[in-house]
């Protein structure tokens, strides 16, 4: 047993867990943020990932010891004041979800991508860039989209600052 | 997963002796092979040793004709760092070509050489450019350092903690990625060093991992032109087969993409 310290979603938060407990699990089960899902638990879908220290990353494939220290955010920390973040408010818009079991790690995913590439992104980075993140639903082409989109709005509002 | 005990190093002495004390440790450093296998329990390491904590074990350094990458470096700060794309753009590019962005942040360059899958990239990168590979111990020559399919010459508590890579005349490297997995069915990296030598490494395809595709590097030696690298046929024996690709088809593509690679490296 450890104890870990981490901040998630803005909050510090301090558990006693076994070392072996994977991060998802801690997401999960310790904290009851359910919003982050385990789709293959192999380290191949993306429906798990989160962000630590604003890096996307698979929490099925991260020890919570891991990631003692840093600054997680989960799905259930990305809108604001009851506003949706842009990237959900475009998934929601272009119907970039069906079943949604995907979708918190395709948002998370997203979001990473976007603030990576900004306003330079174009379909065929989001295609390459979402190669980790598996939807058995959607054919992907409206989740291109809404992430085209998100970017557009994002970037928008970031030289309207 | 079974139990396991979590170390965090401070430094590489710390790492090695927290290695000796355990019964049956593992070093952990992006975990991107080492978790999943722990996960399936193929591997139940006692203590897990984490080596990324360890200050000056991650970065990039340029001196000279050298590109020194420390063992900690993430596959995405080799792909982003600046000093890597205008020394060696090669290996810039096969960085950001590693599984997928989640793979990329957490996976590093001494991970994937400590593992030394038969389908990594890396390691056709360091044996192509005739890399050093620095551990705790001594320097290894790439090419003494790869002995067989998740076989290296390290000793089980030596550390890899850095890589050293000449800055070559010319460079590519072109993979067939497997559709599912991003790793590599084929993939060959071609090299022209600052001498002059020409080195061509393959991985993905050889039964016991990555090797120098000899006549191709006669070939380029002869003549640096992508016909002449696809001119050579490369012989199905002791050539990977399985679901994904058999042997006849993995062998095509080496001269394929000996082909491409020359075509890149202009
Ligand atoms: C979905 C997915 C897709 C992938 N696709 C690709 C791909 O396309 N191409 C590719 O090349 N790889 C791919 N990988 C593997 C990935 O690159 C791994 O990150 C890498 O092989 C291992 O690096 P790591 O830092 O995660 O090491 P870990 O998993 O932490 O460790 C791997 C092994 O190396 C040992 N080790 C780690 N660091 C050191 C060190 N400094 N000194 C000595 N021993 C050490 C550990 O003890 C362990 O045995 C993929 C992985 C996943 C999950
Ligand atoms: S649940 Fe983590 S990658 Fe699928
Ligand atoms: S919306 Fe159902 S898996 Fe993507």
């Amino acid at each position: 047993m450890t104890t870990v310290s981490m901040t998630v979603n803005g909050k510090t938060v301090s558990a006693d867990v076994e070392d072996r407990t994977l991060l998802v699990s801690f997401l999960r089960e310790t904290l009851g943020l359910t919003g982050t899902h385990v789709g293959c638990d192999t380290s191949q879908c993306g429906a798990c990932v989160v962000h630590i220290d604003g890096r996307a990353v698979k929490s099925c494939t991260t020890l919570a010891v891991q990631a003692a220290g840093t600054a997680v955010t989960t799905i259930e920390g990305l809108s604001s004041g009851g506003e949706l973040h842009p990237v959900q408010a475009a998934f929601r818009d272009n119907h970039g979800l069906q079943c949604g079991f995907c979708t918190p790690g395709m948002i998370m995913t997203s979001v990473d991508i976007i603030n990576r590439h900004g306003a330079h992104l174009d379909e065929a980075t989001v295609r390459h860039e979402l190669e980790g993140n598996i939807c058995r639903c959607t054919g992907y082409h409206n989740i291109v989209k809404s992430v085209l989109d998100a970017a557009g709005r994002m970037t928008t509002s970031a030289a309207a600052e | 997963m079974y139990s396991t005990s979590y170390h965090k190093a401070a430094s590489v002495a710390e790492a090695e002796s927290l290695l000796a004390g355990a019964s049956d440790g593992k070093y952990l450093a992006g975990g991107q092979t080492l978790i999943p296998t722990m996960k399936q329990r193929l591997a139940a390491p006692t203590d897990l040793v984490d080596l990324t904590k360890i200050p000056g074990l991650a970065g990039v350094e340029v001196s000279g004709n050298t590109v020194k990458i420390g063992a900690a470096t993430r596959h995405y700060d080799v792909a982003s760092s600046a000093s890597v794309k205008s020394a060696i753009p090669a290996l810039a590019a096969l960085a950001s070509g590693i599984g997928d962005p989640a793979v990329r942040y957490q996976g590093t360059i001494g991970g994937s050489l400590a593992n030394n899958d038969p389908s990594a990239d890396y390691p056709a990168a360091v044996l192509a450019l005739g890399a050093t590979i620095h551990t705790n111990k001594r320097a290894i020559s790439a090419d003494d350092y790869f002995q067989g399919m998740f076989t290296t010459a390290l000793e089980d508590s030596e550390i890899i903690t850095a890589v050293s890579f000449p800055v070559p005349a010319k460079a590519a490297y072109v993979k067939f990625p497997n559709p599912a997995s991003r790793y590599a069915l084929a993939g060959v990296f071609v090299a022209k060093l600052a001498d002059g030598s020409v080195r061509v490494a393959v991985t993905g395809v050889g039964e016991s991992g990555v090797f120098r595709a000899s006549a191709i590097e006669a070939a380029l030696a002869a003549n640096w032109s992508a016909d002449s690298a696809g001119s050579i046929a490369i012989s199905p024996e002791g050539v990977l087969s399985d679901i994904h690709g058999s042997a006849d088809y993995r062998a095509n593509l080496v001269s394929v993409l000996a082909k491409r690679a020359v075509a890149a490296a202009g």
